[in-house]
């Protein structure tokens, strides 16, 4: 495996272990806070013990999530150093407005949610609870504008001189924070993340009920936790939809990788999985109209006219002016005289938006590894479908008072947990393997994105952060086990 | 409202009494604390140097474009046929 592997495993890694932390941190943030706003207005200090049990939940994971994002920027300078570069004035201002928010949000908020019970009143301690969270989603927000970016860079203009992607103007700023594929991306991430905090609570509830231990703390925690987790199951499904239309729109290739689409059509057929598919069911997803067209991996290559009327070129056509931009920016460089300088950026302007495409190969080169993506969108669904009806049960069970009863939803409370996890790394997977081989779609492919490195160098990194992940990993289970062991400290007549 | 120095000494009470009270989450912040450690002290310094530190930002704009253009054969006349 070369470098450009090795460093995408790295990353890949990283991302996936900071995503560890994140959706819990989102969703218990939302449980912890509508548990402790009963307290607030019902005025039931079951309710303040309650919310103290999953705010300390809450403190373990962000304890042993914290600062796991930072890793990500030092990847960025050390093996993506040439990419780095092109999007530092586009991921600046995000990226600062994200760490100074989160920064002083969380570490004001967190310390009165955490340490202020006795120190400040119920409103003001429920309004830092709130806070807290609402700092963990808005800081989300500004990851994923630089996240969706990457997959439709809007907003910004190549400068030559530079060799960056900039923004001129407050506008431009504007359009990069209300990108669609940003919007849809930061709904679907966040509502995943109260999924997870939804099935965390209901899975740990029933763990106390089949234990017989801690019992009305359990029913009333497993209600709310069942509450927020359909409400992100259904907030999810909606995004998600959203997002389907973006990856028609902006990532075809895309989307015919998470379903397997060799050549596409009209009234296209969604594959469940393969042998049974439902038809037109993709094109009413992709396009929302029942015939639309769905381009397929072949009409990809050789270019096709979409729902607009617009015509795709090939991605022979992207190769050649992509090469006409990179021939235009090496005439940029070199030259002195004027008149060559601005008719070579003439040309860059107008083939800017395929550069990437001119560092390709062959056109295959912009397949993604289709049995990863499709197989990854698949489990996402699935086991986000699972997760749905198991919550749904659950508040059935509590509704018709059979959570006594019902013992196989327990167990099957306690196994989506893990298996929350798994459906968001899936999509996770889907949305950056899926875009391969780009790191800015169209701009910039992965192997030129890379900085100048030994294998060997990110090999040794690779092995370091792995020992220390797991070890993180392994101390935040066993606290987080011991907390739940031990549990809330509810009145005697609940223990 | 209160002045700003009473906010200021209002979080600096509420840390320093927070963390003296701890009892479970004393260990939380001790892996804090030896997580930043691990991260800002050795793999920031040994293991993650940016690749163009030291570099100006002319010399960083060269160095990308130069990367940019490594693998690719410039081709002026496909530059003027248009």
């Amino acid at each position: 495996m070369d470098v450009v592997i090795w460093s995408r495993i790295q990353f890949a890694m990283t991302a996936a272990y900071h995503w560890l932390f994140v959706p819990l941190t989102l969703g218990l943030a939302l449980a912890m806070a509508v548990m402790e706003t009963l307290y607030v207005v019902k005025k039931d200090p079951f309710w303040k013990k309650a919310a103290q049990f999953w705010i300390k939940l809450f403190a373990i994971n962000f304890a042993v999530g914290i600062a796991t994002g930072i890793i990500l920027e030092f990847e960025f300078g050390t093996n993506w150093s040439n990419y780095s570069w092109m999007v530092g004035d586009m991921f600046g201002a995000p990226l600062a407005i994200e760490g100074i928010l989160a920064f002083f949000m969380e570490a004001t908020f967190f310390a009165v949610m955490f340490f202020g019970w006795n120190k400040v009143s119920p409103k003001f301690h429920l309004a830092s609870t709130w806070l807290t969270g609402i700092g963990a989603t808005i800081s989300a927000y500004w990851i994923l504008v630089a996240n969706g970016w990457m997959q439709n860079p809007v907003g910004t203009t190549f400068n030559p001189d530079t060799v960056r992607s900039e923004m001129a103007s407050a506008a431009a700023f504007w359009e990069v924070i209300s990108n669609p594929v940003a919007v849809s991306k930061f709904c679907h991430a966040v509502t995943s993340g109260w999924v997870t905090g939804g099935i965390f609570v209901v899975g740990v509830s029933a763990w106390y009920l089949l234990k017989n231990r801690h019992v009305e703390f359990a029913r009333r925690s497993l209600l709310i936790g069942a509450i927020v987790g359909l409400v992100g199951s259904g907030t999810v499904m909606l995004s998600g939809d959203s997002s389907g239309v973006h990856a028609a729109e902006f990532q075809p290739m895309k989307l015919a990788a998470a379903e397997g689409l060799v050549d596409g059509g009209n009234g296209a057929a969604f594959t469940i999985v393969p042998g049974i598919k439902v038809p037109h069911m993709l094109s009413l997803l992709a396009t929302h109209d029942w015939n639309g067209f769905v381009p397929g991996i072949n009409d990809i290559l050789k270019g096709y006219t979409d729902n607009n009327g617009n015509v795709v070129p090939s991605v022979a056509e992207k190769m050649a002016m992509g090469r006409r931009a990179l021939d235009a920016l090496a005439v940029y460089r070199e030259t002195e005289d004027p008149m060559v300088k601005a008719m070579a950026e003439a040309v860059l302007d107008d083939n800017v938006q395929y550069m990437g495409y001119g560092h390709l190969s062959a056109p295959e080169d912009v397949v993604p590894p289709v049995g990863v993506v499709f197989w990854s969108f698949r489990f996402m669904i699935g086991l986000g479908m699972l997760i749905a009806l198991v919550l749904l049960l659950a508040l059935i069970a509590v509704w018709k008072d059979k959570l006594g009863s019902w013992k196989w939803l327990l167990w099957a409370s306690i196994i989506c947990i893990p298996l929350a996890y798994i459906c968001g790394q899936c999509g996770w997977m889907v949305a950056e393997v899926g875009r391969q081989p780009w790191t800015i779609q169209g701009l910039l492919p992965v192997n030129v994105a890379i900085s100048s490195l030994s294998t060997g160098a990110v090999k040794t990194t690779f092995f370091v952060f792995l020992a220390v992940f797991a070890l993180f990993l392994v101390i935040e289970i066993r606290i987080m086990l011991g907390a739940i062991r031990k549990g809330p400290e509810v009145e005697p007549k609940d223990a | 409202m209160p002045k700003p120095t009473g906010i200021f000494s209002f979080f600096a009470s509420l840390y320093r009494d927070g963390f003296r009270n701890m009892t479970w989450g004393k260990p939380l912040v001790w892996l804090i604390i030896l997580k930043l450690i691990i991260l800002f002290a050795i793999l920031r310094v040994f293991f993650f140097k940016p690749a163009m530190r030291g570099l100006s930002e002319e010399q960083k704009s060269e160095a990308v474009g130069n990367a940019l253009l490594q693998n690719h054969n410039t081709d002026t006349l496909n530059l003027l046929t248009d």
